[in-house]
């Protein structure tokens, strides 16, 4: 049997685990972007607290996967077994990515341009809003870019705690010593990546543009 | 009245009281600056780079605070204005112009006006103004961006950015140092024209004495933060002060006895 007659046979429960699989992801990003967002430009202009931020954030990077799902089961309110624990490593993963784009982002936007819109009389908030943030947004979607690809290929460790997705197929063919169920899950995996690269690529493109 | 139209109340536009700017490090860019600027006038901020010129216009619009000492915009201490209502009262012009990118050369000149709120119309019809006012037909520019300008363009879009809201006070910042000399002389000429026509209060900082000569009613020579003197046109070739003579041999002369004209 090959993987593909396998996803053809399971064809519900390979869309159910894609579903997982995207819905850990899409939960985990937007976790990662509620926090490393607003953080990031608080970090902008704080430069010795942003070294140790972002030193954090990549020593959590450091961790294998696999290592920090286990150690963060035993912890109380956010450990233990199924899918918040997973969506907790996850998003610490994504965080540096998005963390550190935001501030070299807004931090490499033109400082005469900057001047100029203090100059003429905009508030912080819109200069934020109006030059800084959409100036930046190509650096900031590159930095979403790289934090989902990471997500979508972490997540497939996190079926090892009990979380679902993808990875559930990787387990049980390596349990099994099957590759085809391996690659059920590892090659709609990539797929999942691959379309969510070109998809945030495309969007960073024509942020590039305006 | 929230602007700081109001002014020729006072006399004086502008006037420095003993403005000290000094870095956390203990540094003085600006030491004890005393200054006045009449309303009308076209002060040259004269010097060599890190003479405090810049810090000096930076003071005016309160991007920078004095640590000691006072400047009064239109009579009124610049410590009492809302900084951000008193940015909007003054225009601002850097040397690269300083647009912005994303926006199209209509939404940039229409900045402050729409800040402040102005009816859609009106802005419109201001931009339109504007544009015509520094040479730039509308119909033509209006709807590009600034990455299509070339340096001389960008810069007279930055001017009529800083002109949209009719802003009694000017500052500018170097505003002709990058361009090519042909296209500084053109906007020099025009600059100065549309100066004597706008009756605006400008402070304009340069490192050009032969800028500074052309354009200014009074130059105000800077060494190391402190001022050497304030001088005429007219006046500043003849005048004895070593600091003047070192300028004055920038531009060719020998003993700095040619006179202006």
């Amino acid at each position: 049997m090959n993987w593909y007659e396998f996803i053809l046979r399971n064809q519900s429960e390979v869309l159910e685990r894609s579903l997982e699989h995207m819905g850990l992801v899409c939960a985990s990003m937007a976790i990662s972007l509620a926090v490393g967002l607003p953080l990031g430009i608080a970090l902008v202009s704080r430069v010795k607290l942003q070294r140790w931020v972002i030193g954090a954030a990549n020593v959590v990077q450091t961790i294998p996967s696999l290592a920090l799902f286990g150690f963060l089961i035993p912890v109380p309110w956010i450990g233990g077994v199924g899918a918040s624990t997973a969506i907790v490593a996850l998003s610490s993963y994504a965080l540096l990515p998005i963390l550190r784009n935001t501030c070299t982002g807004i931090m490499e936007v033109d400082p005469a341009v900057v001047e100029s819109a203090r100059g003429m009389g905009m508030t912080p908030r819109q200069v934020l809003w109006q030059v800084q943030l959409p100036l930046a947004a190509p650096v900031l979607l590159a930095g979403i870019r790289v934090a989902t690809a990471i997500c979508i290929g972490i997540t497939t460790i996190a079926a090892a705690i009990g979380a679902g997705g993808l990875g559930v197929f990787i387990f049980r063919g390596l349990a099994m010593v099957n590759n085809q169920v391996i690659l059920a899950g590892a090659i709609p995996a990539a797929f999942l990546a691959i379309a969510a690269d070109s998809g945030l690529g495309y969007l960073q493109r024509s942020a590039a543009r305006t | 009245m929230t602007s700081p139209s109001d002014r020729f109340q006072d006399g004086y536009a502008l006037e420095f009281r003993g403005a000290t700017y000094r870095l956390p490090s203990g540094v003085s860019l600006i030491s004890g600056l005393n200054l006045k600027v009449a309303g009308g006038e076209t002060l040259i901020l004269l010097g060599r780079s890190g003479s405090g010129k810049t810090t000096t216009l930076k003071l005016i619009n309160r991007l920078l605070e004095p640590t000691e000492g006072q400047i009064l915009i239109a009579g009124r201490p610049g410590e009492s204005w809302d900084p951000i209502k008193l940015r909007r009262g003054i225009g601002y012009v850097i040397q690269d112009a300083g647009l912005f990118p994303h926006w199209t050369v209509e939404r940039n000149v229409g900045l402050v006006p729409t800040l402040e709120g102005w009816p859609e119309e009106k802005i419109k019809a201001r931009v339109r103004e504007m544009l015509s006012l520094v040479g730039l037909p509308p119909e033509e520019y209006a709807e590009r961006r600034p990455s299509s300008l070339s340096g001389g363009q960008k810069h007279r879009v930055g001017v009529a950015r800083a002109l949209a809201a009719d802003p009694p006070i000017l500052l500018m910042d170097e505003p002709f140092a990058a361009l090519d000399p042909i296209t500084r002389a053109d906007l020099q000429r025009e600059f100065r024209a549309l100066a004597l026509r706008l009756r605006k209060t400008i402070v304009f900082v340069t490192h050009d004495v032969r800028e500074a000569l052309f354009l200014g009613t009074q130059i105000a020579l800077l060494e190391q933060g402190r001022l050497v003197g304030v001088y005429a046109p007219a006046e500043f070739l003849k005048a004895t002060e070593p600091e003047v003579h070192a300028f004055a041999a920038s531009l060719g002369f020998d003993g700095a006895h040619e006179g202006a004209e």
